[in-house]
């Protein structure tokens, strides 16, 4: 629950409940998660990055935009836009690494590394070359 | 569209069909149930008219009472008029649900009835189940008879849906005793029971897509206890006065007087029995045949069981001199439920009266009326001494040794 100024126990609405939007929205399915009215307590607007131990890391290079990984992110957070994957939501994304097993390239498009390592141009130029099968 | 009954001014229904009708004219938009004696004849007859085209609404078969009552959550949830029967053990398994529901202010409306809880297995009515529900958060009424399950039964959409109150109802009937005795049944055409009931206004549905909600949220050390604060406050004021308020409206309509405790004899009572289900009917013949032989005599039958009706308690029993307790469950380890509320009334008033505690009928043991004979004459003798001449608790109609405690 966000806190809100009123915070007695007859200044929230009934039943445990809470509204995505602060107002009324239309066609709220084909807006965009950025431009969402999202109120204070929608968990869009919350980081929940320090949970992850690991980080998938996106290599574009490889992509063929298939969008398996959008299709199977549990947390919604692979951002793509016109059908084009474009990176990670990292404020959301928990490292589960389901991204990283559905990806169909060879090399993957999408690893997963340690959380600390902070240099992404250098995972990327070290990027496995392609396995022969 | 659904095909209409037309139904006999008075039909000879059993406890069970009462509130399948009833049902059937409140137009449900989603029955979530798993069958279950005795109550299994709510929701079979209800399919029937589901098979007959004599309802619209979803009817959603499930693979247990944990199912049922969270397919009903859902239902709820999602923005529709929602209702479920069970009993017993199909209720024990609901009870994690039930409390989602409460907390969720969701109001569903709920068949209970009331059967014996295992071990030893036993498909016979006591109050175990309805003793049970008492803290989850519900509203809770008990019909006394086939008629007023069936009232009830129309009743709880009313009071339940309220959008002060969202909160949901259990209406609850003896096992067999009621659900399986056919009596007369005064009943309302289709269109006037529909139209008392009113069509359902959802509140913050879950599949309204302008302004989606999350149900069913977590709340830790922060605000969980003002929610439940919030819950307990609309349960006590809200439900309670939305409760008399329908009750009014159905006497003005059907003239039958409905009330959170019903009183039998009780005008200048100086002795006076507790009790709830079958056992209030029996109790008021034996009341009266105690009045012609001039003593003074009276009943209690407890309606609203929760909110409990600690004033209206108070205050009927604010004369009397000797009251007895009946509990038909086993409160293991303790005085009965019923003892223990009423001595929490008694307590606030200057005379408070003596009283005593009877556990009976469990597992559908018959409470005769020369049990409840034998209650009163304990109570008179209890009330002319001025003291408590018995144990403070005792078992009727066991067979062995008599018990008792205290």
């Amino acid at each position: 629950m966000a806190k809100n100024e009123n915070n007695g126990w007859n200044d929230f609405d009934i039943g445990a409940l809470l509204f995505s939007f602060d107002k009324e929205t239309k066609n709220i399915a084909t807006t965009l998660q950025e431009d969402r009215p999202y109120s204070n307590s929608n968990s869009f607007t919350a980081s929940v990055a320090d949970w992850r131990v690991m980080k998938p890391v996106f290599n574009k290079e490889f992509c063929i935009d298939c969008q398996f990984c959008w299709i199977y992110c549990p947390d919604m957070s692979i951002i793509s836009r016109d059908k084009k994957m474009i990176g990670i939501d990292m404020d959301h994304c928990k490292g589960c690494g389901i991204c990283v097993e559905v990806c169909p390239t060879n090399p993957k498009s999408l690893l997963m590394y340690d959380e600390h390592l902070e240099d992404e141009e250098a995972l990327i130029a070290a990027w496995p070359a392609k396995e022969e099968k | 569209m659904a095909d209409k009954i037309d139904l006999l001014d008075i039909e000879v229904w059993d406890g069970n069909m009462a509130a399948s009708q009833a049902m059937r004219q409140a137009q449900i938009d989603v029955v979530a149930a798993y069958p279950i004696t005795p109550s299994t004849p709510v929701v079979q007859n209800y399919s029937t008219f589901l098979a007959n085209n004599q309802i619209d609404g979803e009817f959603v078969m499930v693979e247990s009472e944990h199912a049922a009552m969270s397919g009903c959550v859902g239902a709820s949830a999602a923005g529709g008029r929602v209702a479920t029967a069970t009993s017993s053990q199909g209720f024990a398994l609901m009870c994690e649900v039930l409390y989602q529901a409460s907390g969720m202010r969701l109001p569903i409306v709920m068949h209970v009835v009331n059967r014996a809880l295992a071990a030893p297995l036993n498909v016979n009515g006591d109050h175990s189940d309805m003793y049970l529900g008492r803290d989850s958060g519900w509203i809770q009424a008990d019909a006394f008879n086939a008629q007023e399950a069936y009232d009830l039964g129309l009743m709880a959409f009313k009071i339940s849906e309220d959008h002060k109150v969202r909160l949901p109802m259990m209406i609850h009937q003896d096992g067999f005793m009621t659900s399986h005795t056919a009596q007369g049944v005064k009943t309302l055409s289709d269109d006037v029971a529909y139209n008392f009931i009113g069509e359902f206004k959802p509140m913050n549905a879950m599949l309204d897509l302008d302004r989606p909600a999350t149900h069913g949220v977590q709340t830790e050390e922060d605000y969980h206890y003002e929610f439940k604060a919030r819950q307990h406050h609309d349960l006590m004021t809200f439900a309670k006065a939305k409760t008399q308020e329908v009750f009014d409206e159905f006497e003005t309509l059907t003239g039958r007087k409905y009330s959170m405790i019903q009183e039998y004899d009780m005008e200048g009572a100086d002795i006076a029995i507790v009790c709830m289900g079958t056992s209030v009917e029996t109790a008021r013949l034996v009341a009266t045949d105690m009045r012609t032989k001039g003593i003074k005599a009276g009943v209690i039958g407890i309606r609203i069981i929760r909110p409990w009706p600690f004033e209206e308690i108070k205050e009927a029993l604010k004369d009397v001199k000797a009251v007895a307790a009946l509990d038909r469950s086993s409160p293991n380890g303790a005085l009965g439920m019923l003892y223990n509320e009423l001595a929490g009334c008694l307590l606030q008033n200057a005379k408070p009266s003596i009283l005593s505690n009877y556990v009976y009928g469990l597992g559908g043991r018959d409470l005769t009326k020369d049990n409840i004979k034998q209650v009163f004459t304990e109570l008179k003798a209890n009330a002319d001494t001025g003291k408590l001449t018995t144990p403070t608790q005792q078992w009727i109609s066991l067979n062995g040794e008599a018990l008792n405690f205290f």
